[in-house]
């Protein structure tokens, strides 16, 4: 019944987008200014049903209806209540309605949100959203639907895979998804701008927020994705520069390259079709990211089970967008007629949009290029975090100095008041670097020019704080994200420098020492339950000079159904380092392998990206209240 | 927009789609099956009754040799094993098993329950050896001949069709 | 005066900067290798037994005095270069390495250009 109900939903919706099509292709063509109410009575109807269309699905994972083909293949009716519901979306059919719902409620807010624009710009990006929604139920209905049945029906279900229920995994798709799969929004509001010319600075304000929701919640999305790495992969790492991280990191840095150059094109009107091409772009990319994750073209620690003709569906969709999008670029395009002083905050803008396109064509080249040497030479290359991190690094260290200096740079023509303070916000930064190396230990060149950017960035950006406070006119959103970025930078080259990682084979009360510290297995214990059994070690860390320690219990989980092994790390988080402990046992023998790690600052990362995307929020609260 | 310009945006995304429409039908799973013609590293494996030492060079007294990588705890290697003994009663062909991470008892055991096909048969305890020869699974064989020169991989159990091939280049 | 507090504070700094020189470290190798029997995963970061044999070599390889280059080499000569994360810089991987900076660079004089246009 629920697959039915399902089913019949879907199919309804189709039947919406194209009746709000040909309703708003209808509005278009009138005289009023007013668009007609039976087009929002749709809209809101398309909305509606979307929504339980999604809640249906939920309720048959929570009552583990083993009819449907998606439940079967991704439940189990021993799974915990809230990973049933999070079981909805974390497979490849259930997460295509996900992109469904998010595409139509963003069209429905969207239309009732402008009111203040031009009704043939409304209008188009209405249908052109809707043709895209068509696009996805069609896929769904016709290729990926998680309402498809099966018979007979099976008493139980074959997803119990414990690595999945997590609750940062739970989470990871539904922030990620209002990320880059809400900059279809702009997308089409793109294409509708393009095609109704709406040129003015006014379109800025259409999409500005919708920039800005997007980006907060992809960087939100990127930052889960990262701790659920950190906490359950076991490797005590939170980026691996993998294809599937990459792909969401792309729509990321042109999300950031444009709502940097919504700026400029509010307060100058100017740079407008290369503010389109971003908007495209952004999702575009998005597209192009579910693509390569989907497809099974990539080889991935996380891609999901892969089908070609899901590819193949996904790369004609992908192709339709990427052709039509430039073809009306082509058609479209006129020359800008504007005047450009190179010192001037519209000119550091355009830098900030540099970087971040040489960041997106560095992560995409390394994406895609071992993808390009498979189909045209035969061969196979692997392309890792070393590629990243050596093209990378060195220029973070130059557009960490930018991004400080940057927004204090003034509109049109700017002069520089007082270029002494950033000679000794510079001082300060070698100075704070020559402490940490006094103090710790010294680092390769490389690290030292980063940290010392980075501090920059941060003395900077509090000198900021400190002189907008007393002329109480100030911009904390945008000083508060720079800041946390530059602290991110800070903490993640810390981190890097400082981390000490031990591999041991160790035996049952078996005692290991380096530097200050000891590790002594002291314990194993084997524990059942409920759906596994598990090897725990019980590890004594030492700090032989502070006579301090610390007992760590990594586990092997052994879970039957499927029959699976996993090691859960065993992490301890405080507010200078965390200690992180893995087990695994050696095949044929009772040594054990332990990986030991020492990470200092490690909690300081996320707090830096959490107050990076609080920046972002503060700014949209902003936004909201001036409306 | 000048016309040149736009051809070549135009050309360079279709270039990209066409690359993932090509991609699409593609394998994507390595194996390094492909390492061949090219000449067999050095190695040294010690025999399993520790009477010596089995090298490269000990490779071109014969003229076709198949080194084939076996344990007794790897399921999969009961299943090639058939195969194995077939090959053994070909005149040209000499094969050389590595007894890989096991212990002597279960290895013998392992042989005289379902023959022997070895005309040598050495032991790598560590594993470390099979690195030498690029091995990253067993069960894995490898086809030499008496140049030295590496004929043709075969990652996993070897099968019917491994057999004929094995024939057919040793003729 | 200003002059002499930045030379001094360059100079304590590059001290310690070339303090800091390059040992063979193992952990650096094991996260440059892939793990071939599992998905995605380093020889550093997987618990297989692949994973445990190749340190065992590397080890080994370290001890008898090798290069990092040439245990890089050693690896990629029996299982293909796809073992290696960082892409080798031959014919092949030359528009990997080259095209990120020279985009930068043409990016450049892009928007060089276009101020200067626009004064």
């Amino acid at each position: 019944m629920l697959s039915n109900l399902g089913n019949i939903l879907l199919f309804v919706n189709v039947i919406l987008c194209f009746g709000i099509i040909y309703n708003a292709n209808k509005s278009l063509k009138t005289s009023s200014n007013l668009i007609n109410k039976n087009i929002f009575q749709l809209s809101l109807i398309q909305s509606t049903l979307i929504i339980i269309c999604f809640f249906t699905l939920i309720a048959a994972f929570i009552i583990s209806d083993f009819s449907l083909v998606t439940v079967y293949q991704n439940s189990h009716s021993l799974k915990p209540l809230f990973y049933k519901i999070a079981g909805t979306w974390g497979n490849h059919e259930g997460s295509l309605l996900l992109w469904a719902i998010i595409l139509t409620i963003f069209s429905f807010l969207f239309l009732i949100y402008n009111k203040d624009h031009p009704k043939k710009f409304r209008l188009l990006t209405l249908i052109i959203q809707n043709i895209l929604i068509l696009g996805f139920l069609f896929f769904i209905l016709f290729n990926s639907n998680p309402f498809s049945s099966l018979s007979p029906i099976p008493t139980e279900g074959l997803g119990l895979n414990p690595i999945l229920q997590d609750p940062a995994l739970a989470i990871h798709p539904p922030l990620l998804y209002v990320g880059f799969v809400g900059s279809s929004i702009y997308f089409s509001a793109a294409i509708a701008s393009l095609i109704s010319n709406y040129t003015e600075k006014s379109f800025s304000y259409s999409i500005k927020n919708w920039v800005l929701i997007s980006w907060c919640f992809q960087t939100l999305g990127i930052l889960v994705g990262s701790i659920w790495a950190y906490y359950e992969l076991g490797w005590g790492g939170f980026w691996f520069w993998d294809p599937v991280e990459n792909a969401s990191l792309l729509p990321w840095f042109s999300m950031t390259a444009l709502f940097h150059s919504l700026i400029v094109f509010e307060k100058r009107n100017i740079f407008y079709f290369w503010v389109i091409i971003l908007c495209l772009i952004t999702f575009i990319l998005s597209v192009t990211g579910t693509f390569l994750v989907r497809s099974g073209i990539l080889n991935s620690v996380h891609t999901f089970a892969s089908d070609p003709s899901r590819g193949l569906y996904i790369l004609l969709f992908l192709s339709l967008m990427i052709f039509s999008s430039i073809f009306l670029l082509f058609k479209k395009y006129k020359n800008e007629d504007y005047k450009l002083n190179q010192n001037s905050k519209e000119t550091f803008i355009l830098i900030n949009n540099w970087f971040m396109m040489f960041y997106l064509i560095t992560v995409l080249l390394g994406t895609i290029y071992p993808i390009f040497t498979d189909a045209l030479t035969d061969h196979k290359i692997s392309v890792g975090p070393p590629f990243y991190n050596t093209i990378i690094l060195p220029v973070v260290i130059i557009f960490l100095l930018f991004m400080a200096v940057g927004p204090k740079a003034k509109w049109i023509k700017n002069k520089f008041k007082n270029i002494k303070i950033y000679f000794f916000i510079l001082l300060a930064s070698f100075g704070l670097n020559f402490l940490i190396i006094f103090f710790f230990k010294s680092y390769s060149v490389l690290s030292n020019l980063i940290l010392i950017s980075a501090i920059f960035l941060i003395l900077s950006s509090l000198i900021d704080l400190t002189s907008a406070i007393k002329k109480n006119k100030f911009d904390l959103a945008r000083i508060i994200s720079h800041a946390s970025f530059g602290f991110l930078v800070l903490f993640i080259g810390l981190n890097n420098i400082f981390t000490i990682e031990k591999d041991y084979n160790i035996k049952l009360g078996e005692t290991k020492k380096f530097e200050n510290y000891s590790i002594k297995l002291q314990n194993l214990e084997v524990k059942n339950f409920k759906n596994y059994q598990a090897v725990i070690g019980e590890i004594e860390i030492k700090n032989d000079n502070l006579n301090r320690s610390n007992i760590l219990k990594p586990e092997i989980r052994i879970y039957d159904n499927p029959r699976t092994l996993t090691y859960e790390a065993s992490i301890k988080t405080s507010i200078s380092k965390d200690y992180y402990l893995t087990m695994s046992n050696i095949d044929r023998s009772d040594y054990y392998n332990i990986k030991f790690q020492k990470k200092p600052l490690m909690m300081w990362i996320w707090v830096s990206v959490i107050m990076i995307v609080f920046g972002g929020f503060l700014r949209l609260f902003i936004n909201a209240k001036h409306n | 927009m000048q016309n040149t310009i736009k051809i070549i945006i135009f050309l360079i995304f279709f270039f990209i789609i066409s690359v993932f429409y090509i991609s699409l039908t593609r394998e994507t799973n390595y194996d390094t099956s492909n390492l061949i013609n090219k000449k067999i590293p050095e190695f040294k494996v010690i025999y399993a009754d520790e009477s010596g030492f089995y090298t490269r060079d000990d490779l071109k007294k014969n003229d076709f040799t198949l080194i084939n990588f076996w344990a007794s705890w790897c399921a999969p290697c009961k299943v090639e094993h058939p195969i194995l003994m077939r090959l053994s009663k070909s005149k040209k062909l000499k094969i050389l098993g590595v007894n890989f991470k096991d212990k002597d008892k279960q290895a013998k055991k392992f042989l005289s329950d379902l023959g022997n096909p070895y005309d040598f048969l050495a032991k790598d305890i560590n594993g470390k050896q099979s690195v030498s020869l690029g091995i990253y699974g067993i069960p894995e064989s490898i086809l030499i001949n008496n140049e030295l020169l590496i004929m043709k991989k075969f990652v996993g159990p070897l099968s019917s069709d491994d057999y004929n091939k094995i024939e057919e280049l040793i003729k | 005066m200003k002059l002499k507090i930045i030379l001094i504070f360059l100079l304590t700094n590059a001290q310690f900067l070339l303090a800091a020189e390059k040992k063979i470290d193992p952990n650096e190798i094991h996260k440059n290798l892939r793990c071939l029997v599992c998905q995605g995963q380093s020889i550093s970061d997987s618990n297989s037994d692949f994973a445990q044999t190749i340190k065992l070599v590397v080890k080994d390889l370290i001890k008898e005095g090798k290069t990092e280059k040439e245990i890089y080499s050693f690896m990629s000569d029996k299982y293909g270069e796809w073992i290696i994360f960082k892409p080798q810089l031959n014919i092949h991987n030359s528009l990997l390495w080259f095209l990120p900076y020279i985009i930068l660079i043409l990016g450049g004089f892009f928007l060089f250009n276009l101020i200067k246009k626009r004064q």
